[in-house]
């Protein structure tokens, strides 16, 4: 070794391949390794897709279907509840268990039907989410189901790392299940409590499995990963409600395209009185609220 | 991202409306395999089309229909005065502005297998929503819009609506209290 | 290499019986993890009410202490202060230890830490609008930063030679604002949820600067104390001295800033007080963290009383009573007295009490006995280093084995 001040500048050869390796290897993992859902193209979307037919159908023992759907243009979903209606029968958190297939054991549920004191009005504070009494309504109380809001400008979306979950162009927010490291950074962020982690590998009972599945939304979950209501895109893609609204024995949920003019929605935006939750935050969630009456 | 999509999509959209015609509302429904009857419900003053829509039958009490079986001039002549009944449907207990009201303000008189409007208009049970529609003029027009009541089907396509006496009695309309499903479980610390 | 191996492996009943604890926790935290790895977080006391806990408080600390290196760097390189100068090394061998912890404490926090390379540009994906993304990021850089440094700095002393300040200067200059930027982003992890009024408050980047300069050259201090006795190194009382002086000045920041945030909070009494009152009061009966909180202003309080005082400072007794109270007080605010009031009550109102599981501690333990370990093993081979009693260039005795 020289004895001098400096040290040589050059780089060596051994250093120049090195990095190259290091550029190649990185370069080729880009190419051919897993990437987000959101980015693979159609085609090979279908390939991966077939592939966890197979590996559901086979542990689920029935024929499963993965539905590879994508937005259709010129629609916004929304979905709207009203506060006259809703009687906290929770229903409707039921059907959203069995029909996206959420965990039962450990318990994981999309929906949290929220009571309020009719006085004190809508006041997270003092909302009970385990209101357990004989029958619905109880007196002085009203009920605030709350669950993803699929905010317009979701702080969710906007934390994540790794770009795990993103709100599709028909407005859904999704999360690739596989993609996601389970910081819970979203968790975090979210301010209505909607999304859910898997803090134990979740399981659904062999019979009450869902087998109409949707690559976005309710194709079985790994422990570890972060989940929620994603409208019911395996039912909404293809044209149907949600199930949440069809198990409503009161009707308080409607649900369709803001953009479109016809639709329940823009009549309720138009001729109700509209709430949103914690509207100061300007998430903008496309989940209004208001009174029928 | 969202700054683009939102006005590309209500671009896309209102050319969609302007060149394709609305979404959804002139679809007649398929009828399901059900005995399903037709309402015919009058659309939204905007549009211009007529929605068939699917609702199925009346929900009535069993073995109750048609009533003329009974209530016809020569077994049980019409009896226009206000009273209580004892003889038969007693089992019914009015709560539905029975200060006011009886019977016979929604029944027809002469033909007890259809309703009657104030304007003495008779009504087939099938459309008993317009004899609500008389007094409960806003719910109406809720419900005509999808936004009263439940409704099962597809949000661009053929819906099942309910007649409004399928959620609600009409002789004791409030809405009945239900048990509640049971409250999510409490979180819990790990044993250890 | 081989000379530094031997160095580190011969060491007095002092130095075993510190690597032995180690090694228990560090043995005792893999065996935790792996439960924890495969039964799931579930094992942790964290649920979706309280979804970051004991894990995230601990890395939000740690990166203070990572930043507060730079303590030592600003004067010694930029007011050329010669006493400080030969001990920045030692503050650039913490902020190493103290990003391998942060590392740690994430690795061991994620859901699914197999996935972790979907954070590395180019092979995964990183979100440029997630301050988490750029947590990363940054904290790596620094790593690599402060690596370089150190690692040349000893390396040109193992030959005898003095460091290319070509390399060095511009390096640890960029430290400083690196070192501030790794907190200050850390704090923005925090400050831009909306969602969280406890943390959407301007307040929170300067109060983690002010926190972090006072707990991590609260660390240092002890270590060059340690130093000092079991080594031949020189460290004259005047760097001692001033570094607790500047720890005074940021330990008062830090009160005045906690001081004003609780002003606002109780003053304006709108809902966002109820958790600033469940981490100071409790709320109803949910009184879990108060004496937490209490302990905490006590240590932090004591710690400035101490070290304001030129003639506490001064005390070996009491300087030392100051540093332990300053770290024990910053690392209780910013662990568990930054994350859980920030979660509780929950977004809905909810309030469920989060104190850490068994499993959580042993796994934290763990991290930090780790991060002791390697913070340890350097110093063993860079101290000698540094003295010279470890050289590469020229035939010497074997080192005298100290700690």
């Amino acid at each position: 070794m020289a004895k001098d001040e400096t040290v040589t500048t050059d780089v060596t050869r051994r250093q120049f391949a090195s990095v190259a390796a290091a550029a190649a290897a990185g370069w080729l993992l880009t190419a051919c390794g897993p990437r987000r859902l959101h980015e693979i193209p159609r085609d090979r979307l279908r390939e991966a897709i077939s592939e966890w037919e197979r590996d559901y159908s086979e542990k689920y023992s029935q024929a499963v279907t993965v539905s590879d759907t994508g937005p259709m243009p010129g629609v916004l979903f929304a979905m709207a509840l009203d506060l006259s209606r809703c009687n906290g029968n929770r229903l409707c958190v039921d059907a959203c268990v069995t029909e996206n297939n959420q965990s039962r054991d450990p318990e994981v549920q999309w929906i949290r039907v929220l009571s309020m004191d009719k006085e004190k009005g809508i006041d997270f504070a003092d909302a009970d989410p385990y209101y357990d009494p004989k029958e619905v309504p109880e007196p002085n109380r009203f009920y605030v189901p709350v669950a993803c809001q699929h905010c317009r400008n979701a702080p969710c979306t906007k934390v994540c790392p790794v770009g795990a979950t993103w709100t599709e162009p028909d407005g859904i927010v999704v999360i690739d299940y596989d993609w996601c490291i389970g910081c819970r950074c979203c968790m975090a962020a979210c301010p209505y409590g909607a999304r859910h982690f898997n803090w134990q590998a979740p399981s659904v009972p062999q019979g009450q499995v869902n087998p109409s599945m949707h690559y976005l939304g309710n194709r079985p979950r790994p422990k570890g990963v972060v989940e929620k209501c994603t409208f019911c895109i395996q039912r909404t893609r293809a044209g149907r409600y949600p199930a949440c609204l069809e198990a409503c024995p009161t009707g308080a949920r409607k649900f369709g395209n803001m953009l479109d003019p016809e639709s329940e929605i823009r009549y309720i935006l138009e001729n109700k009185r509209v709430l949103l939750l914690k509207q100061e935050l300007n998430t903008m969630p496309k989940f209004f609220y208001f009174y029928g009456t | 991202m969202h700054r683009t999509v939102i006005p590309l999509s209500c671009a896309v959209a209102a050319l969609a409306a302007w060149g394709c015609g609305r979404v959804g509302v002139d679809r007649v429904a398929t009828t399901e395999s059900h005995q399903a009857m037709t309402a015919i419900v009058p659309p939204r003053a905007s549009a211009a089309v007529q929605l068939r829509v699917e609702v199925p039958p009346p929900p009535f009490s069993e073995g109750v229909f048609p009533c003329s079986e009974c209530h016809n001039e020569t077994d049980l002549p019409p009896n226009r005065t206000r009273r209580p009944l004892v003889d038969a449907h007693d089992e019914i207990v009015l709560k539905h502005d029975e200060e006011n009201r009886w019977c016979l303000d929604c029944h027809d008189t002469n033909n007890r297998d259809r309703l009657h409007l104030a304007s003495g208009e008779t009504v087939a049970f099938e459309e008993s929503y317009r004899i609500c529609g008389q007094c409960h003029g806003e719910k109406y027009r809720d419900w005509r819009a999808g936004v009263h009541g439940r409704r099962i089907g597809e949000w661009n396509g053929a819906k099942q609506y309910l007649l409004c006496v399928h959620c609600h009695s009409p002789h004791q309309p409030r809405f009945k209290s239900l048990e509640p499903r049971p409250a999510p479980r409490r979180p819990m610390r790990p044993a250890r | 290499m081989t000379g530094s191996v031997g160095i580190v492996l011969r060491g007095n009943r002092f130095y075993w019986m510190w690597l032995a604890f180690l090694g228990a926790l560090i043995a005792s935290g893999a065996l935790a993890y792996v439960r924890q790895a495969s039964t799931g977080l579930v094992l942790t006391a964290m649920r979706d009410q309280v979804s970051w806990g004991f894990y995230i408080g601990n890395f939000t600390f740690l990166v203070g202490v990572a930043a507060a290196a730079v303590v030592l760097v600003i004067p010694a390189y930029i007011y050329d202060w010669k006493p400080i100068r030969e001990i920045v090394i030692f503050g650039e061998l913490l902020a190493v230890s103290a990003i391998i912890m942060c590392l740690l404490f994430v690795l061991v926090d994620v859901g699914r830490p197999e996935r972790l390379w979907h954070l590395v540009p180019l092979m995964g994906y990183i979100n440029v609008t997630s301050i988490l993304g750029w947590d990363a990021i940054v904290l790596n850089l620094y790593f690599v930063v402060n690596l370089v440094v150190v690692t040349h700095i000893i390396y040109r002393a193992y030959y005898g030679q003095p460091y290319d300040k070509r390399i060095v200067i511009p390096l640890v200059l960029a430290s400083i604002p690196m070192a501030i930027g790794i907190h200050t982003v850390t704090a923005f992890l925090y400050n831009g949820m909306a969602a969280r009024p406890y943390w959407n408050s301007s307040i929170l980047a300067p109060q983690f600067l002010a926190s972090a300069f006072c707990s991590g050259p609260a660390i240092l201090l002890v270590v060059l104390q340690l130093l000092r006795k079991f080594t031949r190194f020189e460290i004259q009382n005047e760097a001692i001295w001033k570094i607790a002086e500047l720890m005074a000045y940021a330990m008062f920041l830090n009160l005045f800033l906690h001081g004003v945030e609780a002003f606002k909070e109780y003053y304006s009494n709108t809902e966002h007080l109820l958790y600033t009152r469940y981490w100071f009061q409790g709320l109803g009966e949910h009184r879990t963290l108060v004496p937490f909180a209490w302990t905490a202003v006590a240590l932090n309080v004591t710690a400035f009383v101490l070290f304001i005082m030129p003639a506490a400072r001064q005390n070996p007794i009491t300087l030392n009573i100051g540093c332990l109270a300053t770290y024990a007080g910053c690392y209780i605010d910013k662990g568990m007295g930054l994350i859980i009031p920030g979660l509780t009550p929950d977004t809905l109102g909810e309030i469920y009490q989060y104190y850490p599981t068994v499993t959580e501690v042993q796994v934290s333990a763990g991290v930090f006995a780790l991060g002791f370990l390697v913070f340890t093993l350097m110093l063993k081979v860079a101290v000698p280093i540094s003295l010279g009693e470890f050289r590469g260039d020229i035939a010497l005795a074997p080192p005298r084995g100290g700690d």
